[in-house]
């Protein structure tokens, strides 16, 4: 497997210019003759569909849920990224470039953040353009704030609902397009394959989850914008839909996966509070803008209330820590730190796993209404979740795993290492490196959705010829179908008596403990060995009530959990090889002193990409090597 | 099932009339209802001068029937009964397109805004059409009023029909059972007119369910009195 | 921690679309005051499995209150009795231990069950596609504040546009009418600037699509505010019926021109 990561060459801020010059055309009357198919309908999915067919091209949006409008990307609370320096307070396409490869912890690809930088203001305009309302000041203009890693204002946001503005934004947008005529969608419909024939994607196997039947779909281009795979620690912040299937299923086709290692745990989520928590539920972060995080300086003060702790007995550990960047530290810096003060038996609330975020100085010094104005209904969901009024006692949060940065190996077209198969927004790996900076996944989402995939897209359909689409009756296609309905039959025959979600809760307790916040050589190989006990179980002790020609969601869920406890191990495994902590991998044998991380550019500033190699063999570790050449590697300190 | 299995009407339907649409015969019903209000506002004020004696009610109908050399009260007829007529299609209409819109209803269901007012409109608009036709059998035509002294060329006897016909128990309790009728669907129905009609603005919201209210107590207050007035004997 | 809850639910069982339901009673024991609804639906759920029996349908995902998947009537209310609350953010310490709980489908022709308590709403995907939306395609806007939006205008627009389209107004409504969900989405853009020169042509295409699903019609009853998960206010219906009323005044058939060439 070669991996071509197709970096124009020029001086960095010249890059994408030519390169969208370089790109042939498709004939405007000939788009019509092309047929692409989007999986998902979140911010990238739903964009690239949109965007897509205003073009011309016959597009098919496929997603899991019941409308395109509730894929995940809705639940993203802060903000969204955008260099447009409203604010003169020093901001630049080139310092939001700098602040994403540097947050990245240098594993992201220079050239893909650049031209993430620069899209970052078309993005705001265009959303805008579609009636986003973002927040505004009393002269009518946007506002901005300062969102977690950044030192200049250039988070726009919509309350704490940016997410979901901005995906009703992209929703509206598709559903134009559905209303013309010009996207076909197919809500209730969960990919469980790639078509490729001939080492070329040709299209998608679907179920339709209402009718349970299996459709092949066929086209000149697949695009996957599946979204993450955080669910593999089965407690996250992801919806419980979430899955990793499409990405996987491509992977075992000949993608490859990128990073998988790279998964990001959010710094503030509400602690989990018994074992039938199914989900953790996650706090903007823009609350440490206001918020002040702590634990006891002392064990014994831990089960005290926190009005009782006196003022000095009180550890501000990050402020304390990180001076400057204070309880603004990077996501993956906060959640160790919260990690490592619970560790030391500092932790509060009944588990003893959380940290206190504490908004009383910000209410001295703002007052209730202000603060009200910023967070009201951040707190009002904390309140209903917790049955504690945030405003009279501190929240009590601590991580959870939020993001993965890992993910599909894509070239600067956004095309996997099958051609015709693109990948979007969080499924692919490109932009964030070993860490994500907050505010930054819309903007990668959007980015991707809008602004790049209309344009890269074209260069590739240009090289095929119009009409000479697979046929959907064509044996390859069939046979395709055929291991889906086969996979699905083989989930029935077991006929154990354990149900999915045990299985992916005896993973994510694997997952989270070996290869969470922390990772160690023993707890990889540890995992490594747990994994396909738990896999082999799963095999021989599943459950599914029903049948496969209905409504089963079981059988949905089987078919994820099963492809998590695949990837899981491939997880660990990338874990285990890459031999140095960078950005949210954080390998315990290489750190400072201090217990920060050390990175090995000597032997790591790669992406590693790793090639399936069949059922029983072990998966190839492939490298592509990262150049910086317009940024100097340097060592992240945010003290 | 996929969007893609359906059409987007919204093109083609766009061309649809007014009346076809769901909120414009809401809007008919509204602005009906309108005129319906004001004219049982103006009649209530008019049978005030059943307090002032025979005299002055008997003028009052020989007035209404003089008006425009007596083509006036045809005109009123004529508005009322197409506001009625709109009103109740509107009505009729709505009404099953809404009971379709939920064939099968829920085992447990509990209202939390809605009023029994709200609830009851399309009782409380078929008792007062039933009554409506009694009401002009009784005291304008008077086919259901065995006591009913027709007009004599200029001479009315409004007043002793008023009088002779409530003095029978079980019409004065008809009455007073429709006027209650009737504060029900005004209180809803004067609230919701403005909504209907776009007048909502949370700055007039109290002024809106004040104006509903205080204008309901009034007609049904003193139309309730008329009866009442009879029965005691107050009005004799 | 507080005491733990036993409960008896009544859930509507419905195998598809074209079958009949019934109601079915299951006992819901042990369950933490902690657990959101949806959490103890699972608890039973996995009950259920293990027994080899079919598992109660229900419609979920993000289980933070955002994307208006979750969709049930808790003893005869949507999304249960807390107001403003969705389901998956509605948690077992609002009920009280003994308790007999009835779960429902929404309930409307135009949202037919497909099992159990999921039905399908892609009746408020088709009254977007219908004109809810600026046509503004991929890269053709201006800058961002090159159009100054009064504050108070931008906080409207939002007000409207928290609507997570989970149809409980629908389900809420005596008359199963969408009206609180359109007039949400014809509020949000009509507050704005962009939205503006779609905004009468916007306001007939989606009533007309709405009519076209066969929701009710409001009749100001008030229940859909109440039960509303994010505040939507009813002064938008009132808002809406406005613009339609002005939009109907002034309609004139769309002019079909053919270009000079």
């Amino acid at each position: 497997m070669e991996l071509k990561s197709q970096i124009p060459d020029g001086p960095i801020e010249k890059k994408w210019d030519k390169h969208k010059f370089d790109l042939k055309l498709v004939n405007p009357a000939n788009k019509r003759k092309y047929k692409v198919i989007v999986v998902g309908s979140g911010l990238a999915g739903g964009a690239a569909a949109a965007s897509l067919a205003e073009l011309g091209y016959e597009v098919e949006c496929y997603c899991y849920q019941d409308s395109p409008r509730r894929a995940h990307s809705i639940a993203a609370q802060g903000g969204i990224n955008g260099a447009k320096n409203y604010h003169g307070d020093g901001d630049s396409v080139r310092r939001l470039f700098y602040d994403t490869v540097k947050g990245g912890d240098f594993r992201a690809r220079e050239a893909n953040v650049h031209r993430l930088a620069e899209v970052s203001n078309n993005i705001i305009d265009q959303c805008v353009g579609q009636g986003v309302p973002f927040a505004r000041e009393y002269g009518g203009l946007l506002d901005n704030r300062s969102f977690g890693g950044a030192q200049v204002s250039r988070t726009f946001y919509a309350r704490g609902q940016t997410g979901q503005q901005l995906l009703l934004g992209a929703y509206q947008a598709l559903e134009r397009q559905i209303g013309l005529g010009a996207v076909k969608m197919f809500s209730r419909h969960e990919m469980l394959e790639v078509i490729v024939v001939d080492g070329v994607a040709k299209g998608i196997v679907t179920r339709n989850m209402v009718t349970g039947k299996i459709e092949s779909h066929v086209a000149d281009a697949v695009c996957l914008a599946t979204g993450g795979y955080g669910n593999v620690f089965y407690l996250s912040t992801n919806a419980k839909g979430c899955n990793g299937t499409a990405i996987w299923r491509a992977y075992k086709k000949g993608a490859a996966f990128a990073n998988p290692c790279f998964t990001q745990i959010h710094p503030t989520c509400i602690p989990v509070t018994g074992d039938h928590q199914s989900k953790l539920t996650l706090m903007s972060e823009s609350l440490r803008n206001d918020g002040r995080i702590w634990v006891p300086k002392r064990k014994e003060d831990c089960g005290k209330p926190a009005s009782q702790i006196p003022e000095d007995d009180r550890d501000y550990y990050l402020e304390r820590k990180y001076p400057s960047f204070g309880n603004l530290a990077p996501r993956d810096i906060s959640s160790r730190a919260a990690k490592q003060a619970c560790d030391e038996g500092r932790g509060i609330g009944a588990t003893g796993r959380g940290v206190y975020l504490d908004f009383d100085d910000s209410i001295k010094r703002l007052g209730q209404p202000k603060i009200e104005e910023r967070y009201g209904n951040l707190f009002e969901m904390y309140e209903r979740i917790t049955d504690e009024n945030p405003y009279k006692t501190p929240m009590r949060i601590y991580p959870a795993s939020h993001y993965t940065m890992g993910g599909l190996w894509v070239d600067y077209n956004l095309q996997s290492t099958i051609p015709g198969l693109f990948v979007l927004g969080e499924a692919n790996f490109s932009d964030h490196g070993a860490n994500r900076l907050g505010a930054s996944a819309l903007m990668q989402g959007l980015a991707d959705g809008y602004f790049v995939i209309p344009y890269t897209i074209g260069g590739y359909l240009a090289g095929i010829k119009p009409g000479s689409r697979i046929k959907v009756d064509d044996p390859a296609v069939k046979a395709t179908e055929q291991t889906v309905s086969d996979q699905i039959s083989r989930l029935f025959a077991i006929k154990g008596k354990q149900t999915p979600d045990h299985f992916h809760r005896e993973l994510g307790k694997v997952m989270w403990e070996y290869s969470g916040m922390g990772r160690n050589e023993a707890g990889l190989k540890k995992a490594l060995e747990l994994i396909p006990q738990i896999r082999e179980e799963f095999w021989n002790n599943l459950c599914i009530p029903g049948t496969g020609e209905e409504v089963n969601q079981s059988l949905e869920m089987a078919g994820r959990v099963a492809d998590f406890l695949e990837l899981g191990e491939l997880l660990c495994l990338d874990a285990l090889n890459r031999r140095e902590s960078c950005g949210a991998h954080f390998r315990e044998e290489w750190q400072t002193g201090e217990g920060e991380a050390m990175r090995d550019d000597e032997s790591f500033c790669h992406v590693a990409a790793w090639e399936y190699k069949g059922e029983g063999s072990a998966p190839v570790r492939h490298t592509e090597q990262l150049a910086f050449e317009s940024l100097h590697l340097a060592t992240r300190n945010y003290k | 099932m996929s969007v893609a299995e359906q059409s987007i009407a919204g093109a083609e339907a766009r061309g649809h009339g007014f009346l076809a649409s769901s909120v414009g015969r809401k809007i008919v019903m509204a602005a009906s209802g309108i005129v319906l209000f004001g004219f049982v506002t103006v009649h209530m004020i008019g049978n005030t001068q059943a307090y002032m004696g025979a005299k002055s009610l008997n003028a009052y109908a020989e007035f209404l029937h003089g008006m425009l050399h007596g083509g006036g009260i045809w005109i009123f007829r004529a508005v009322l009964l197409t506001a009625t007529g709109l009103h109740v299609w509107s009505a009729t209409t709505l009404t099953l397109d809404n009971l379709a819109a939920r064939p099968v209803g829920y085992r447990a269901q509990q209202s939390v805004a809605s009023t029994w007012a709200s609830r009851t409109m399309r009782w409380s608009g078929v008792i007062l059409a039933v009554f409506i036709v009694f009401h002009l059998l009784h005291l304008t035509t008077g086919q259901l009023h065995p006591a009913f002294k027709a007009p004599q060329g200029h001479e009315y006897f409004a007043y002793d029909n008023f009088v002779s016909g409530f003095k029978v128990p079980a019409v004065a309790a008809f009455y007073i059972v429709a006027q209650l009728c009737l504060g029900l669907h005004m209180w809803h129905g004067v609230w919701s007119f403005t909504q209907t009609l776009g007048l909502s603005h949370p700055r007039y919201e109290g002024l809106r369910r004040n104006f509903a209210t205080g204008l309901t107590l009034l007609v049904v207050g003193v139309n309730i009195s008329y009866p009442v007035a009879v029965i005691t004997g107050f009005i004799h | 921690m507080s005491k733990h809850l036993n409960l008896t639910l009544h859930v509507w069982r419905q195998k598809n679309t074209s079958c009949d339901g019934k109601f079915v009673e299951y006992p819901a024991e042990n369950v933490s005051p902690d657990m959101s609804f949806l959490e103890m639906l699972d608890v039973v759920n996995e009950g259920l499995i293990r027994k080899g029996e079919d598992p109660i349908t229900f419609d979920h995902d993000c289980r933070e209150g955002i994307c208006g998947t979750c969709s049930m009537v808790i003893n005869g209310r949507p999304h249960g009795p807390k107001e403003r609350t969705t389901t998956c953010q509605l948690h077992m310490r609002s009920f009280q231990d003994g308790e007999s709980i009835t779960l429902e489908p929404w309930r409307a022709e135009a949202f037919p069950v497909l099992r159990d308590l999921m039905v399908d709403r892609t009746a408020f995907d088709r009254i977007i596609a219908a004109g809810g939306f600026i046509s503004v395609p991929t890269g053709s806007p201006q800058d961002a504040n090159a159009l100054p939006i009064p504050k108070e205008n931008a906080e409207l627009a939002m007000d409207a546009a928290a609507c997570i389209g989970c149809g409980a107004c629908v389900a809420a409504c005596p008359n199963a009418s969408a009206m609180l969900f359109v007039s949400a989405k014809i509020n949000h853009l009509g507050q704005l600037p962009q939205g503006q020169p779609e905004r009468y042509s916007r306001v007939r295409d989606m009533i007309a699509q709405m009519d076209a699903e066969e929701f009710g019609t409001c009749t100001n009853h008030g229940e859909c505010e109440i039960a509303c998960p994010k505040g939507i206010k009813m002064e938008n219906i009132a808002r809406m019926n406005r613009d339609f009323l002005k939009a109907s005044l002034t309609y004139r058939p769309a002019v079909v021109g053919g270009g000079a060439g």
